[in-house]
């Protein structure tokens, strides 16, 4: 049995004071089998973050539905742990805290909620900073606590939307690895929502591409790249054919996506 | 010097709000003792500071003072009491605010000084309508500012919280609390300062104690200078609140001034 079905799932927004609704997902489909890493890749606006807020239950389908371990989803919880783009740490935490935030939600003895908080902070590299409040990290920082805070509740999956997406080139870089790393080692599974090519196909082992508005998924796409992965693949040429491929056809929806903008 | 939005070193910050002050009393003096302004209307900076000494060793102005605070603190921290879990309800929760807003937006502009003669009538003269005058003047400024703040709490956090599996509960007191609670402090900071003008205007009216009513017995005597002496002891009282505000916030806040 797959570990999430997305099944039939599409969303239209209403249309604002009397206006055209939007449809911001065809009906789409998707099966994630336990362990897979999956890059969701599609030009901005085509409606890849609207797919993973509904998987996480903060945005409701308008029809269909998603399973995860055969449980149908309906809010938000623990066992689908997010990371956004933007920078989502409690400022009023510091690092440790942040990371024990849903622990403490569920109750978790101290003693055991300090066990975890340090491996995690160790996992990130943050170890010197879990006193630090978010404002004095830098972005990279912040994401990692944000990826560590998530990882601490041992979710079922991980929903990543575009986590590296503010951080410059070289932070981008390392945090990929960073994160490929801990899904080598502890074989989580992953979506990850992205617009950059690159990334899309170091980190997957399935990228699914979504055309432009209104958004569905238009191909889908084994990566079929070795493990452990070094950043040196990327200028393989096993790795360039995909990226060739992929920028064919993330290159048609993009050109779409301007064209309806006019 | 005169750079927009360059800042000024700390030194020359006090130094500056310190000169303020010296041109401030040297104005004064000058109208006062120059002969501008007949000491009748006005008391001269000495005179009312030699008002000042008479009124603590001659007429137990201490105890005036002391009543005064007491009036203050104590009805402002009933109104807040009260005030700020009410407006955590109304930011945190839509239905909550349609309920209580329009009404509270109506009565926060009554002036609590025209309910006096009402509040009177009530309860007397006794502390209870001095410390009602504060409540009433306090209590609806405080509801809907922290409803303000509240609801403008960061919808992200709110929803990274829930992902981490917070429920109503958890989302109220983990997110929505912590994250407004500076704001909410810097509204009570405020809120107390408006609340030294009610206390006033209440003692000025059917009260045998406290800094107004010494200001209201000065005036029938003609005494400029105990008068001033009153307004200064006032505003004296209202900076050290403001400081000791300003320094329990940041002491209880870090993560909020960090630049």
């Amino acid at each position: 049995m797959s570990k999430l079905r997305i099944e039939n799932v599409s969303r239209v927004f209403p249309g604002v004071r009397g206006g055209e609704p939007t449809r911001a997902l065809e009906p789409t489909n998707l099966s994630v089998e336990d362990n897979d890493f999956i890059t969701i890749l599609g030009p901005s606006g085509c409606g890849k973050s609207t797919l993973l807020r509904i998987v996480a239950g903060l945005d409701q389908p308008t029809t269909g539905q998603v399973l995860l371990d055969g449980q149908a989803v309906r809010e938000p919880g623990p066992d689908r742990g997010m990371v956004f783009q933007s920078y989502t740490l409690f400022p009023w935490l510091t690092v440790r805290e942040n990371i024990c935030f849903g622990l403490r939600e569920k109750n978790v003895p101290d003693r055991q909620q300090a066990e975890i908080a340090d491996h995690f902070i160790n996992q990130v590299g943050l170890r010197g900073f879990e006193n630090h409040f978010p404002k004095q990290l830098s972005g990279g920082m912040q994401q990692r606590t944000a990826l560590a805070r998530a990882l601490a509740n041992d979710p079922k999956i991980m929903l990543l939307d575009e986590p590296f997406g503010a951080l410059d080139n070289q932070t981008r870089a390392l945090m990929q690895e960073l994160l490929l790393g801990i899904w080598e080692a502890a074989k989580k599974t992953v979506l990850f929502v992205t617009h950059d090519i690159d990334e899309a196909i170091f980190m997957a082992n399935r990228v699914l591409v979504m055309t432009a508005r209104p958004g569905k998924v238009k191909c889908d796409i084994a990566i079929d790249l070795p493990h452990p992965r070094h950043y040196t693949m990327k200028t393989s040429p096993e790795f360039a054919a995909y990226k060739a491929r992929l920028t064919e056809e993330i290159r048609v929806e993009a050109i779409r996506s301007a064209q309806a903008e006019h | 010097m005169f750079d927009p939005l360059k800042p000024v070193s700390p030194g020359r910050r006090t130094a500056l709000g310190i000169l303020f002050f010296v041109v401030f009393l040297a104005g004064w003096a000058g109208i006062t003792l120059g002969g501008i302004v007949p000491p009748l209307f006005l008391a001269d900076p000495l005179k009312a500071a030699k008002s000042g000494v008479e009124l603590f060793t001659e007429y137990g102005f201490a105890g005036d003072v002391g009543v005064t605070i007491w009036r203050v603190v104590g009805g402002f921290v009933i109104a807040a009491v009260f005030a700020v879990p009410l407006g955590i309800l109304m930011g945190a929760f839509k239905s909550v605010e349609a309920f209580f807003e329009p009404f509270i937006s109506f009565a926060r502009y009554l002036p609590a000084s025209a309910f006096i003669p009402l509040l009177i009538l009530w309860a007397g003269v006794g502390e209870a309508q001095k410390l009602a005058v504060i409540i009433i003047g306090s209590f609806f400024q405080i509801v809907l500012m922290v409803a303000v703040i509240v609801g403008g709490s960061r919808i992200d956090l709110v929803e990274a919280s829930k992902t981490l599996g917070a429920k109503r509960a958890g989302i109220v007191l983990r997110v929505l609390l912590p994250g407004a609670a500076p704001q909410i402090a810097e509204t009570l900071r405020l809120v107390l300062g408006w609340a030294w003008t009610y206390v006033i205007v209440a003692e000025l009216i059917g009260a045998q104690s406290g800094i107004g009513h010494m200001i209201m017995d000065s005036q029938r005597l003609l005494d400029t200078g105990q008068m001033i002496f009153g307004i200064f002891i006032i505003g004296l009282i209202g900076l050290i609140s403001d400081f000791l505000f300003k320094q329990a916030n940041a002491r209880l806040y870090p993560w909020y001034f960090i630049k």
